[in-house]
């Protein structure tokens, strides 16, 4: 029962943004009407998304500087929870996309960045899966992991920037902070990124407890299987 | 400094001992460009620039993952060590770089003429073009010698390499095909000085996380 104050955190916000993000005020833009309300969704996951992905590779550095197993555990089921967002995000902005620019999925470099972002953390998967030495994958994944995030954050945040997009932010379109974001929406968002990332910490943290106790499990049979 | 001259060297040496290795890629250069040639055969006018373009930049990724995929998997396992007792890794993996991007500069070249020869070339600006090679040859290079390094130290080493490095290269590659697009039309320069230097921040970024993560990986 330690420290469980964050998770009852992490539900009365996600629940204050459910209702609030349903039921709240906010400002009446055309086209976007009340698709708007998706900004709670959509744009928190992917921040959300992005700020696990970093703390997955923080992990992965950690692990690199002192070679903890535990290090890359935390490093790989954060960066799965990251997934896991980044797969709810881009189906939470192809509802939006199908609303307001028609299209399920906009030839927009974005999304097609988006898709390739995730397509590098699969691969991440796929790499972590080939290789039965457990410090061999954990080496191996991790600097893969560090690479993966570099060449991430400029396939969706720097280069849509560099061409024209319909996303905000990009082809002389506003960024988001200048964007009519009125202080209805930021009540609302920045607790949503807040409560999106502790869901994924609290997913992680299950995931991580179930892999320490398997191996401990596992050592214990070794251990008695010596004896 | 002197370390890394004598690794090149050394690369080239090998590669000089064992002619298939460099006369197998160019093979496949040539007759990847040969079938696509066949393909297009009796709608040779329908290819425009555009198709041309990316058909060529999509000939070259393939060539690229090719070549670069041996390169550490063709020594052997304990001469690789040997090196590793020898010298730096740093050394290794800057070596390996320039040695991966000459190569495929000199790839790249022949197979462009080839391509050219068989398929036309649309080509208005040609000093453009040259530098889009050199830039490409330099960052498919960079981003997939990494890249070998890591597959090589799985079992099914072959897809991997596809798997991790396909994504990966992708920005690379959508930046040097719209350069390579600004050569064809004959554009100024002054046009593409955004992507020379996208392309130029990208193999930065990608030459200086080799130089720092090769270290963790090659002790595995």
């Amino acid at each position: 029962m330690r420290k469980i104050w964050w998770k009852i955190l992490c539900i009365v916000i996600i629940f204050y943004v459910i209702i609030m993000g349903f039921i709240g005020p906010v400002p009446r833009l055309p086209i976007i009407n009340e698709s708007i309300r998706n900004t709670y969704f959509h744009v928190a996951l992917w921040f959300a998304m992005t700020i696990l992905l970093f703390t997955s590779m923080i992990y992965s550095i950690r692990y690199l500087s002192k070679g903890r197993i535990g290090d890359d555990d935390i490093a790989s089921e954060i960066a799965k929870s990251g997934i896991f967002f980044g797969v709810l995000g881009c189906l939470t902005g192809s509802v939006w996309a199908n609303f307001t620019w028609g299209d399920p999925w906009p030839n927009d470099p974005k999304l097609n960045g988006a898709a390739v972002g995730i397509l590098i953390y699969m691969a991440y998967l796929l790499l972590r899966s080939s290789f039965e030495d457990e410090q061999r994958r954990a080496r191996i994944s991790s600097v893969y992991n560090i690479f993966a995030f570099a060449v991430f954050i400029p396939i969706i945040y720097i280069l849509p920037r560099l061409t024209d997009s319909l996303h905000p932010g990009s082809g002389g379109n506003s960024t988001f902070g200048s964007y009519d974001i009125d202080n209805d929406i930021r009540k609302v968002l920045y607790p949503a990124v807040i409560g999106y990332i502790l869901l994924g910490l609290w997913v992680a943290e299950l995931r991580i407890r179930i892999k320490r106790i398997r191996r401990f499990h596992e050592e214990e049979l070794i251990k008695t299987g010596r004896l | 400094m002197n370390e890394i001259k004598t690794l090149i060297w050394k690369e080239v040496t090998l590669e000089w001992r064992q002619k298939y290795a460099l006369s197998g890629m160019l093979l496949y250069v040539v007759s990847t460009v040969f079938v696509c040639y066949l393909s297009f055969n009796l709608r040779r006018n329908q290819l425009t620039p555009i198709v041309w373009n990316t058909l060529f930049w999509i000939i070259l990724l393939f060539t690229a993952v090719n070549a670069i995929a041996k390169s550490f998997s063709q020594e052997r396992h304990g001469r690789l060590l040997y090196y590793y007792n020898l010298c730096s890794p740093q050394a290794i993996i800057i070596s390996k770089i320039i040695y991966n991007s000459l190569v495929m500069a000199v790839l790249s070249g022949l197979g462009f003429i080839f391509y050219a020869f068989v398929m036309g070339n649309p080509i208005q600006d040609n000093g453009l073009f040259s530098i889009c090679i050199l830039l490409a040859s330099i960052g498919f290079a960079s981003v997939l010698t990494l890249i070998a390094g890591i597959a090589s130290k799985a079992d099914n080493s072959a897809t991997l390499m596809a798997v991790l490095s396909f994504p990966i290269i992708l920005p690379m590659l959508l930046m040097t095909i719209r350069l390579a697009k600004n050569a064809l039309d004959g554009l100024d320069w002054s046009v593409s000085t955004d992507e020379i230097t996208t392309l130029l921040s990208i193999d930065l970024i990608v030459i200086t996380l080799s130089y720092l993560l090769f270290p963790y990986l090659w002790r595995s």
